[in-house]
């Protein structure tokens, strides 16, 4: 009697431990998207890509589009890229659940409403709110090689995109030593920060960024960059980002 | 204790056992939630050079590579000098960053044993037990502290370190920090466009002046561009830090933003008049923020700004002839850049908020790891490290001994001999900093007070945006935004936690609590009743 009374006070105490330590810990799971087109039809209320880019900014933009990548949460923030069949959206620090962050899978269909907002050039949907749809596209890089330094650029932002036959140059680093990249713009950081690399197209000299946040350290695009030597040629593929001026945020390199 | 009480009979022992799993049970809940603690720290008679010591450093920069070759070099020299100990750096570049890490790490043991810190987020750290290494012993050691005949290199005495500086690291009765560098805010002006509004740049701003300028600024020609500029772009008048905007509206106003000891007084009517003001101004136009429009620098540099309050740690970012520049060549535009302290409200009784990173040393299991990272946090106040850190951005040394040194009177008597080292702007900014250091304030830290700083820039975000998106800003939105902001901040739970520490109420107790004192409170009426039961039938057995 006494030893099962014990076990089963035992029991208790590590049942109501396992309750309150771990309460509100269940999570849903859900199928994986399938892939397939991007819908052209908007649903209603919903706001064609056309309309987003001529909406002011501080308007208020309901827009449905496809994740192509997802850049950080924390507290219950999302910041991600998406697509439709028109054009790009960044959106940054959306109101979202951990548990829906991990649902936010590549392709995955997305209804965002929030503000159009311009943070130094970059055109973005903030304090968004994201509620989840039925639909799977992954958009193809568009070429824009041959768009760098161009005005056209800009027309391409937040897009997944891709550089074609681009020579890596040097950059110097933090003792002003030439290497093929450097941690921060300066070369101020260390392992694990952004990596800031100089490419050419043989015309001009552009600096293209593997955002830690998007795809940090242990990587493949992080680790391949990292590995990359002065006069390599490379096709990239990345973000368009906008900092001041085109910011590609590259998410994949090969070396030829 | 009788020795009745000490002796175990054979029916207790599985009880015994039971309370033991209780026990341990309950160290583990509780140990979710906070770090139990090591024993505090105790300072060894003496250093033991005998064994390696291995202790990580996590610095913060302004992403400037000069800061990062400092610290190598400080960490290389301290080496050198104690081949004993290895000092391993992790570097970032955002102090919330650092908080978020140390928050994470408290739990685990694993906190770095020396921190770039500010004490704000150290009352934070401060909640976990033994966790940050009071001071006072080691300032005080003869051997080891300030100016110690023990230290194998020239450091100050703590009558060296500024005292107002020294003070800022304070936590309830004892120092929990020393500073390193400090700076304080600073408005860069576009000169050569106020002059072209047809104002005259006084030497002590008013938020009057700075906001009629503005607005004058957004007069518009007839093809849309900015008269002032002739561009499509002019936000006159923009504050890279919107919580140091409020904070010193308010001290300068002399109204209430929180008692020392964390009771809220933010939510008040100046605070309302503060986020009309700031209605009026962003309604137009004249005035926006760092997180609505991005830095003030590049739109300083761009022509597009004409006032841009940052840091004093920015300054080498600030002007025509900046150092450093994060925008395209073609888009510079030439001006006469002014360096002023922010704007006041009673020019003859000017405040301004002093702030930079402190250090921390988190305490370990082995007393001597700490002393190796007290060794090593005070080395960082020695001449070679204050002076050659100062000298990258808009920061002040924090000891006199370092300020006062030829090296760094030469240093500012060779301000704009060119645009690097000896760049105007950011000597100009630190002199501000040196000359009115009696006129700087730090707010009061408690647990919480980083919320509270957060809360005090939400709300002028949040009625910036509001107005730019055509929402009233009337006295029904600010009650909701007050609402709104104590709820998102848990500002309405500050002043009773505090108060908790000073023996005031509790509050209610949260679910988890409640849920777990109901548990025990079952098990042990159901232990009592079995116990009862047993010694019933023993007796009548018997």
């Amino acid at each position: 009697m006494k030893k099962r009374t014990a076990f089963l006070a035992v029991l208790t105490f590590v049942l109501a431990f396992v309750l309150v330590a771990c309460g509100g810990g269940s999570s849903s799971g859900g199928s994986a998207p399938k892939g397939g087109a991007a819908d052209t039809e908007k649903g209603e209320g919903v706001m064609t890509y056309a309309e987003y880019a001529a909406a002011a900014v501080d308007d208020a933009v309901t827009i449905e589009a496809y994740v192509q990548g997802k850049q950080s949460w924390w507290d219950n923030k999302a910041t991600i890229y998406a697509q439709d069949a028109d054009g790009g959206y960044f959106i940054y620090n959306a109101t979202c659940s951990e548990e829906d962050y991990a649902k936010l899978v590549d392709g995955q269909k997305i209804k965002v409403t929030g503000y159009k907002a311009e943070w130094s050039g970059e055109i973005e949907v903030v304090e968004g709110v994201i509620e989840f749809e039925d639909g799977n596209y992954l958009a193809a890089a568009v070429d824009v090689t041959d768009k760098l330094g161009t005005d056209e650029l800009i027309n391409f932002q937040n897009q997944k995109v891709a550089f074609k036959g681009m020579t890596i140059e040097a950059s110097k680093d933090a003792s002003g030593a030439d290497v093929a990249y450097i941690y921060n713009w300066d070369g101020s950081g260390t392992d694990g920060d952004d990596l800031y690399f100089n490419v050419t197209d043989g015309k001009a000299t552009y600096q293209f960024t593997v955002e830690s946040y998007l795809t940090g350290a242990g990587t493949d695009v992080y680790e391949a960059v990292k590995a990359l030597n002065v006069g390599d040629t490379v096709d990239l593929e990345g973000f368009l980002y906008w900092y001041e001026g085109a910011n590609p945020h590259i998410t994949s390199v090969t070396v030829k | 204790m009788s020795k009745k009480l000490l002796t175990w009979t054979k029916g207790t022992v599985p009880f015994v056992h039971l309370m033991a799993v209780v026990l341990a049970c309950v160290l583990a809940l509780t140990g979710c939630h906070g770090s139990r603690g090591i024993d505090a720290f105790e300072l060894p008679e003496e250093w033991d050079s005998s064994k390696t010591y291995e202790i990580t450093f996590w610095a913060k920069n302004d992403t400037n590579k000069t800061q990062t070759a400092i610290y190598e070099k400080a960490i290389a020299d301290f080496q050198a000098l104690y081949p004993n100990v290895k000092v391993n750096m992790r570097l970032y570049t955002d102090y919330g960053k650092i908080y978020n890490d140390v928050i994470t790490n408290i739990a685990t043991n694993t906190t770095p044993n020396v921190c770039i810190t500010y004490p704000d987020h150290i009352a934070t750290y401060m909640t976990g037990t033994n966790v940050v290494v009071p001071l006072d012993e080691l300032f005080a050691s003869e051997k080891y502290g300030f100016g110690g005949s023990e230290l194998a290199y020239d450091g100050p005495t703590k009558d060296e370190i500024i005292p107002q500086f020294l003070s800022e690291c304070i936590l309830g009765d004892e120092y929990y920090a020393i500073p390193f560098m400090r700076s304080t805010e600073i408005c860069y002006v576009n000169k050569t466009y106020v002059e072209a509004l047809g104002f005259e740049l006084p030497e002590v701003l008013t938020w009057d002046f700075v906001y009629e300028v503005a607005e004058a600024a957004t007069a518009k020609n007839a093809d849309g561009t900015y008269t002032v500029n002739g561009q499509q772009v002019m936000i006159p008048f923009i504050d890279k830090s919107t919580d140091n905007m409020m904070i010193q509206m308010l001290k300068q106003r002399g109204a209430g933003y929180s008692t020392d000891d964390g009771q809220i007084e933010i939510f008040n009517d100046d605070t309302k008049d503060i986020l009309y003001q700031v209605a009026d101004h962003a309604k137009t136009g004249a005035f926006s923020t760092f997180k609505i429009s991005g830095y003030p620098a590049n739109f300083l540099n761009a022509g597009q700004c004409i006032f841009a309050i940052d840091s004093s740690a920015g300054a080498t970012w600030m002007g025509s002839e900046a150092p450093l520049v994060d925008i395209s060549p073609d888009k510079l535009v030439q001006f006469e850049t002014a360096v002023r302290m922010v704007p006041q409200t009673d020019p003859s009784n000017p405040k301004m908020i002093s702030q930079g990173p402190s250090i921390c040393v988190f305490n370990k299991d082995d007393s001597q790891e700490v002393l190796a990272s007290w060794l090593f946090a005070q080395y960082l106040l020695t001449n070679d490290v204050q002076i050659a850190y100062a000298q990258t951005e808009g920061y002040a040394p924090v000891t006199s001994k370092a300020q006062q040194s030829d090296e760094y009177q030469d240093y500012l008597s060779r301000a704009g001999e060119d645009n690097a080292e000896h760049y105007a702007v950011k000597i100009e900014a630190t002199k501000v900093l040196m000359e009115n250091a009696g006129n700087t304030f730090v707010t009061p830290v408690f647990n919480g007070s980083t919320s509270l700083r957060d809360a005090a820039g939400q709300m002028i975000e949040n009625v910036a945006k509001s107005v730019r998106r055509k929402e009233v800003v009337d006295d029904a939105y600010m009650t909701k935004l007050f609402d709104d902001v104590m709820a998102l901040y848990h500002l309405d739970q500050l002043g009773s936690l505090n108060a908790t520490e000073g023996g005031k109420d509790l509050g209610p107790l949260p679910t988890a609590s409640k849920t777990l004192i109901g548990v025990l409170a079952v098990a042990w009426v159901g232990i009592a009743a079995v116990a009862i039961n047993d010694e019933l039938k023993k007796r009548k057995n018997a």
